[in-house]
């Protein structure tokens, strides 16, 4: 177990300035596209292939977990026409329950994992929690940067955990959670896109969900703008996950148009695009429901999991 | 991974259309000239069509006023000057302004979606710029209605008489605001001209003013051509003329009232230099450009025409522009989804694709997105060009359309020089992190009005107008109080 502080790739620290005026004015006038009818169908079924269904509940039970993942390859009884989400995201404890409930599905299984929320253990025990996952059979590892090395200006320490997390998840993909709603401003939001990016994410991620604000459209477009320059620059093309408090199916589309316009229609996959969430798809559901009915229904007809 | 089967192929997944109803309201077949508070026939009974560019289908038929119609008008407004308007107290006239600003914010959903039908900006500006913007120089000016003394300190602040009033086609009921709301706050009586091609929605305006129960003669509006407007600067019994519109118009006007006591505020053409340094937040100053050019379909005399980058970052910001520009999506000005409407008039649209020849013409490189575009209509697609100089036509004349001319710079002198080397004056553009370098930029720049890590942004309470062949006085704020009021 290293916890030298060497950084093997060089750090591009290049400032990046973010006009938050101007994000805020580019949010603006991409939540007026209007999407109607038969797009709206389309998108909404698209947005729920890319959910990652997510719970993340101290008094998380293997039951709840089971349920959770009939409800990612079911979506909604009695509907045919409807994706299974594209992972399930647990705690690491809760992972092989996860793996037996979804065997011969395509729906990966995400552990959240170095001291999921706060990060605040030492590298070795954020080290050993990720293997542990990746052991019980995790696709994907949910880490959470250290804020407290990022905010101090400690930019190598970030880098270097984030290197040696991606190590220790041998096969498993990488989300590096920048935990935004800790971070103040967009020019650290982009900051520390640009790290995690260089460190060997394979996705960026807003938050925990733990934390108010997370998911806040500003952010995701100064992450989506980052990754489209890490792209032109490297042409490695990096996923991006916004997470927490995106509310209704409004906001998913809102999120697939930033994404289509930002860095085009080659991200519009499960494998580039996810939305980490737990309420959300329900309305989604509900969207959808009407779309075929003509009809609004109410909650109780949908399945809370 | 070991098992991964999730797709990894992207989405074709895009907006279907989405439009805009039009059947809340019916447009009459005819409209006549309003002069002293009624709608007339032209006394020649000529009338002329106004068409939608996006279909070149006829709206409606409109009176084609002559001199005669003119004369009338301007009596009309003398006499409602004379008799009502000029004795009446501010606060009084403040009441009528505050009822018109109302009144367009009610009809504001029909107010736009004819300002996009008559002229061919997507609905998304009429209804989200132009009608909120109209109604609020009314509200503005409502205010000063009764505080002119405030205006002008130690000064008696009284109206001029009538005020002739000549506005363009690039937005039609803004210019009515810009130009009404002023004249009418500070006690003056006016006879407006919209250009031949947009009357619909000043002649809308007049309606709203019957509805506001105006005083009669207080507001006219007659409908032509130039010669209209010709007649109109002419005519003996105007104390002031007001014209927003080309050069060339301009100095017309100009020529003809030389010699006569009217006064007169012109606001013409621009060609404006967008700067951006190497320190400025990239993404946003291309979203600058894309407003500064793009922004109703680039009929705007404040647009940022001439883009200057800094060396360092221009094949950077080149790369962005073209890219973000593909997403710009080009069709049914009613659509909602629609970024460029369409050319507003078969003339402006020859006179843009000429100038995209000339560009090559002499050399530049031309880039075009390739967005799809109606078979019908008038329209161009968003475009820039390349390879530019100082010396090129492209760069020199303002084109009026969705054309850039891109150039680069090394050192801000170098930006500098290049952005006042142009007969224009009247606005520009600067981004970059750094607040000293905005100053510095700001005032070396001689143009009415310059915006930092931002462009196209209009306040009533903001006066605009320009230097140089842009023309003089100004619009908006307390400026634009002054050349309405005689000061005593």
């Amino acid at each position: 177990m290293s916890s030298s502080l060497t950084v093997s790739t060089n750090l591009n620290l290049q400032a990046h300035p973010v006009d938050e005026v101007g994000i805020r004015e580019r949010v603006a006038r991409l939540a007026t596209r209007s999407i109607k009818k038969a797009s709206k169908v389309e998108g909404l079924k698209l947005a729920l292939s890319m959910v990652d269904l997510t719970t993340l509940e101290g008094a998380d039970t293997p039951g709840k977990v089971r349920q959770l993942c009939t409800k990612a390859i079911h979506l909604h009884s009695g509907r045919k026409d409807l994706p299974m989400v594209a992972a399930v995201c647990v705690y690491p404890t809760m992972v092989r329950i996860a793996r037996e409930a979804l065997q011969g599905t395509p729906i990966q299984v995400a552990a959240v994992a170095t001291a999921f929320p706060s990060g605040m253990n030492p590298l070795a025990v954020k080290l050993e929690d990720t293997r542990y996952a990746v052991a019980e059979g995790a696709h994907e590892i949910d880490m959470v940067i250290s804020r407290g090395d990022f905010l101090r200006g400690d930019y190598a320490r970030v880098a270097n955990e984030i290197e040696q997390v991606k190590e220790a998840c041998g096969k498993a993909h990488l989300k590096v959670i920048l935990e935004t709603g800790e971070l103040g401003t967009l020019d650290r939001v982009r900051l520390a896109s640009d790290i995690a990016m260089q460190s060997g994410a394979d996705f960026i991620k807003t938050s925990t969900g733990k934390i108010q604000p997370a998911a806040t459209p500003e952010v995701v477009l100064v992450m989506l703008q980052a990754i489209s320059d890490f792209y032109r620059k490297t042409g490695k093309r990096i996923g991006m996950k916004p997470a927490g408090g995106i509310a209704n199916a409004k906001a998913a589309l809102n999120l697939l148009i930033m994404v289509r316009e930002v860095l085009g229609p080659a991200w519009l996959t499960p494998s580039l695009f996810r939305i980490g969430a737990s309420k959300l798809p329900n309305d989604m559901l509900m969207q959808l429901e009407k779309e075929r009915t003509g009809v609004y229904q109410g909650l109780d007809y949908f399945s809370n999991d | 991974m070991t098992e991964t089967n999730i797709s990894t192929k992207g989405s074709d997944w895009g907006y279907a259309p989405a439009p805009e109803s039009a059947d809340h309201f019916k447009l009459k077949e005819q409209y006549g000239l309003f002069i002293g508070g009624k709608f007339v026939p032209a006394g020649s009974g000529r009338r002329f069509a106004t068409i939608n560019p996006a279909n070149e289908k006829t709206l409606a038929q409109i009176a084609d006023a002559g001199e005669k119609d003119v004369d009338k008008a301007v009596k009309a407004a003398r006499t409602a000057y004379e008799k009502v308007w000029r004795k009446m107290p501010g606060r009084e006239r403040g009441k009528y302004l505050y009822r018109i600003a109302r009144i367009i914010q009610e009809r504001a959903r029909e107010l736009a979606v004819v300002e996009s039908m008559d002229g061919g900006k997507p609905i998304r500006e009429s209804r989200d710029v132009d009608i909120p913007l109209a109604a609020a120089h009314f509200f503005y000016h409502a205010g000063w209605a009764d505080k002119l003394g405030y205006a002008f300190p130690g000064k008696s602040a009284g109206p001029i008489g009538v005020a002739g009033q000549i506005i363009p086609w690039n937005f039609p009921l803004l210019m009515v605001a810009w130009k009404v709301a002023p004249a009418l706050a500070c006690g003056n009586t006016v006879v407006l001209k919209p250009a031949e091609t947009t009357p619909l929605t000043a002649l809308l305006f007049a309606e709203i003013c019957q509805e506001a129960g105006l005083p009669d003669g207080v507001f006219n509006c007659i409908t032509g051509a130039g010669s209209t407007g010709a007649a109109l600067v002419k005519h003996p019994g105007l104390d002031k003329v007001a014209f927003t519109g080309s050069t060339d118009v301009g100095k017309a006007i100009q020529k003809s009232l030389a010699g006569r006591s009217t006064k007169l505020t012109l606001e013409l053409g621009g060609k404006a230099a967008n700067i951006i340094f190497e320190d400025a937040a990239i993404d946003q100053a291309v979203e600058g450009i894309i407003n500064g050019i793009f922004f109703n379909q680039g009929h705007v005399c404040c647009a940022g025409s001439r883009l200057l980058v800094q060396e360092s970052v221009e094949q950077e910001v080149v790369e962005k522009l073209k890219a973000r520009m593909e997403h710009l999506i080009v069709g049914d000005p009613l659509d909602k989804n629609t970024d460029i409407g369409a050319i507003n008039s078969k003339a402006q649209c020859e006179r843009i694709q000429d100038y995209l020849k000339v560009g090559q013409d002499e050399g530049a490189e031309l880039f075009q997105t390739k967005c799809p575009v109606p078979e019908k209509g008038y329209w161009v697609r968003p475009s820039f060009f390349t390879k530019v100089a100082q010396s090129h036509r492209i760069v020199q004349e303002e084109i009026f359309g969705p054309v850039l001319a891109i150039q680069s710079f090394r050192t801000l002198d170098e930006a500098l020089e290049k952005a006042n080397n142009t007969p224009y004056g009247l606005s520009g553009g600067v981004w970059t992190d750094k607040g000293a370098k905005i100053f510095k930029v700001t005032r070396g720049i001689k143009a009415g009005v310059i915006w930092a890590n931002t462009f196209n942004k209009f306040d009533p309470s903001s006066p605009f107008g320009g230097y140089k062949e842009s023309g003089y006085g100004r619009e908006g704020g307390r400026h634009g109080l002054r050349p309405y009021v005689e000061l005593s």
